[in-house]
């Protein structure tokens, strides 16, 4: 589904990315974890197509196409999700009419009708109850005024609205507390689909006690160190990340 | 209105710089003398009352003078292009003007409002000059309520711009023949809404200047709208003075909707007096204008007393739009907000010189202050001054003012849902706009104001269906 092939990245002429390569298949969960500063964000909002940072070399093929060249907006409609890890907040903006707007651009891009008023509520309200959203939050501006955790929430609400083929959820988990993740992660793993893909960035292993990953990756100074099975995420909160580091130093 | 950051040097290069030979002095001089050579005919259809102010206004005018950029509050605003020129001035109305006055339906779908219609600065209605709405509230020309009502216009006429020191203030209270009067006594709560439109229509240039008075006794409450139009493209100035008493524990609205051609100038001057534990708002929508200068008085004068300004501004080609607010905590214990927003696109300019003056007695004050702007080309240009005079200890107060663009951040979070950029960019400038315009309690005309905004800013022409003026 996602072919990642060689790929840096700079911001402002600065090396973020040194040199990933990655495959996600369809239907499985990557969880992509490492110290803070080790690209991990970055490489998040490459993929969803933040035009924050360059890509100097290297590729990312999705579905067969090359990612690089859609805009952001198209590559929304190719199935892509980006769960923020900081949501950004949208005075004036209505919930309702900012995720109605998103679905229909989305059913147009898929040659649908646009969703009547009733039956896009309709929706709504379901996808509320499956991320148990308080209803109140979708009568409010995007973000305005929520709190860390509500914030979190609206971003599963917007990927169960979007249904997407492969979202990436960037630290979801931060700042959550034990209630409110096991709200994110149901959320998340009802929304799987068998052909749906999902790469999960975090810190911590606590969150891979809820959604179990296929593949763990560990990425530090831009590059992935390590890659394995679920046990990595253990072994890594077991000994923390000075390991990595210095399997990584010592190598060079 | 184009979404789109570009360059305008190409519009830069149209401007042609016509300069202004007649000097500041000399012009106040003309308004001063068209005092005095139609002092007749401005006195003839007003009450002795309202004509016993005129004498010492005129003085005061030519004391003080148009305003000019030297004047610490217009600073930003250059008056001289509209002020400068020459125009007719009526004081009376025309007979052919009453049935066009009548006619006139401004267009706000659904809105169920006790309209009155000024057509070029006069209260045009023969038959019914003053009329009574349910729960004894009058409403009509002010000349006229000045003859039956001497005892409330002679409480509350001239008392609350008293002591302003803008010569534009002065002028008006010397020269303005009429205006809306309204009264709403005590206890009554009018469900519907009164609109005041005020249309000019003419075939020559003129200059116009009314005199409101609004009175709400206590426990009361009422929302009045005033729609501004220009009906042809003649050059227009209107020089527009509205004072207002709200009474203790009574409730009062006013939304002004400007919807001006660009050879339109609009200089209006509100002044709100709040009484005790009243609450009031004001809210200025400016769609369209060539210059606009709104300026708007909260006096917070008995004890618990809220006020509330807001302002909206949406401005291009070579508009102006300038808000100027004045709020005084003159008691302990009173509340103030102000919410002003503006989006300028190409070489449009505006303003925004927000006070808060809290006098030495008025602890327990809270008093709070918003200006947001959006530039939309790099030759707009908006200047924002916040002023804030605190005399008290025990008072909580802030400001916070922005000039830029929109939020990248905001713009890719929307973008990241499939959301296309220029339908993005829209959604955000029209929640920009919609955080003022939210505040309107009215709904019709809260979604007939988003309308108009959401057509302005997609580029679509946004007018009153009867309007026949093309608004370019």
């Amino acid at each position: 589904m996602l072919i990642i092939k060689d790929l840096k990245v700079s911001i402002d002429g600065k090396n973020i990315i040194k040199g990933i390569s990655l495959e996600v298949k369809e239907g499985e969960v990557h969880a992509i974890m490492g110290p803070n500063g080790s690209g991990k964000s970055t490489l998040a909002g490459v993929i969803a197509g933040r035009e924050f940072a360059q890509v100097t070399e290297g590729s990312i093929t999705y579905l067969g196409k090359n990612l690089l060249e859609m805009a952001p907006e198209d590559r929304a409609k190719e199935g892509i999700f980006l769960g923020f890890q900081y949501p950004i907040e949208i005075p004036g903006v209505s919930m309702v009419n900012f995720m109605k707007t998103a679905v229909n651009e989305q059913r147009k891009h898929r040659g649908l009708e646009p969703l009547s008023a009733s039956d896009f509520l309709k929706i709504m309200r379901e996808k509320k109850e499956l991320v148990e959203i308080d209803s109140k939050l979708a009568n409010r501006s995007v973000n305005e005024g929520f709190s860390g955790g509500e914030k979190k929430k609206n971003e599963i609400f917007q990927m169960a609205m979007l249904e997407p083929k492969l979202a990436i959820l960037d630290e979801t988990d931060s700042g959550l507390d034990i209630d409110a993740l096991r709200i994110v992660a149901n959320g998340v793993n009802k929304l799987k689909r068998p052909d749906s893909s999902v790469i999960v960035i975090t810190h911590y292993q606590r969150l891979l006690d809820y959604i179990i990953p296929d593949v763990v990756h560990v990425m530090y100074d831009g590059r992935i160190v390590k890659t394995a099975g679920r046990e990595l995420a253990l072994e890594l909160e077991d000994k923390g990340y000075d390991w990595i580091k210095k399997d990584v130093e010592n190598n060079t | 209105m184009s979404l789109r950051i570009r360059d305008t040097t190409g519009l830069k290069k149209m401007l042609k710089i016509i300069p202004d030979m007649s000097n500041p002095t000399d012009r106040s001089e003309k308004y001063y003398n068209l005092y005095k050579e139609n002092i007749r005919r401005i006195t003839e259809n007003s009450s002795p009352y309202i004509n016993s102010f005129r004498e010492e206004a005129i003085e005061k005018f030519n004391q003080l003078g148009i305003p000019t950029k030297k004047n610490e509050s217009y600073r930003y605003t250059n008056l001289d292009p509209f002020f400068g020129y020459d125009y007719k001035s009526y004081f009376m109305p025309g007979e052919s003007d009453f049935a066009k006055a009548e006619e006139f339906r401004c267009d706000v779908t659904d809105l169920d409002a006790y309209a009155i219609v000024l057509l070029n600065g006069f209260y045009p209605t023969i038959s019914d000059k003053l009329r009574q709405l349910p729960g004894g509230i009058w409403i009509g020309s002010l000349n006229e309520a000045a003859r039956k009502f001497s005892d409330k216009i002679e409480r509350h006429y001239g008392k609350y711009v008293n002591g302003n020191n803008d010569g534009l203030v002065h002028l008006n209270t010397a020269m303005a023949s009429d205006g809306v009067f309204l009264y709403v006594p005590e206890g009554v709560i009018l469900k519907k809404p009164v609109q005041i439109v005020n249309l000019i229509d003419s075939d020559e240039d003129i200059f116009n200047q009314h005199r409101n008075l609004i009175i709400v006794e206590k426990n009361s409450e009422m929302t009045l709208i005033v729609c501004d139009h220009t009906l042809s493209p003649k050059k227009f100035l209107t020089n527009a003075v509205t004072e207002i008493y709200v009474g203790e524990n009574s409730h009062f609205d006013i939304i002004r909707v400007q919807n001006e051609h660009n050879n339109a100038g609009k200089v209006t001057h509100t002044f709100i007096y709040q009484d005790r534990n009243s609450n009031a708002s004001s809210n200025n929508i400016t769609l369209h204008g060539g210059l606009v200068r709104n300026s708007t008085h909260h006096y917070l004068g008995g004890e618990g007393a809220e006020g509330y300004s807001y302002g909206l501004f949406l401005a291009d080609k070579f508009q102006h739009v300038d808000n100027f607010v004045n709020v005084d905590h003159a008691v302990p214990n009173c509340s103030s907000n102000q919410l002003f927003k503006g989006v300028l696109d190409d070489m449009a300019t505006g303003a925004f010189n927000g006070r808060i003056f809290v006098h030495k007695d008025a602890q327990g004050t809270l008093a709070y202050q918003k200006n947001n702007n959006i530039l939309l080309t790099d030759d707009a240009k908006m200047d924002t001054k916040p002023q804030l005079e605190i005399y008290a200890d025990d008072v909580k107060c802030s400001h916070g003012a922005t000039v830029g663009q929109l939020n990248d951040d905001a713009l890719f979070y929307l973008q990241s849902r499939g959301i296309n950029k220029r339908e993005a960019k829209l959604m955000l400038m029209f929640g920009f706009a919609h955080e003022v315009i939210q505040n309107i309690k009215v709904e019709p005309l809260r979604d007939r104001l988003d309308n108009l905004v959401m057509q302005r800013l997609k580029g679509e022409l946004s007018r009153c269906a009867s309007c026949m003026v093309k608004c370019g």
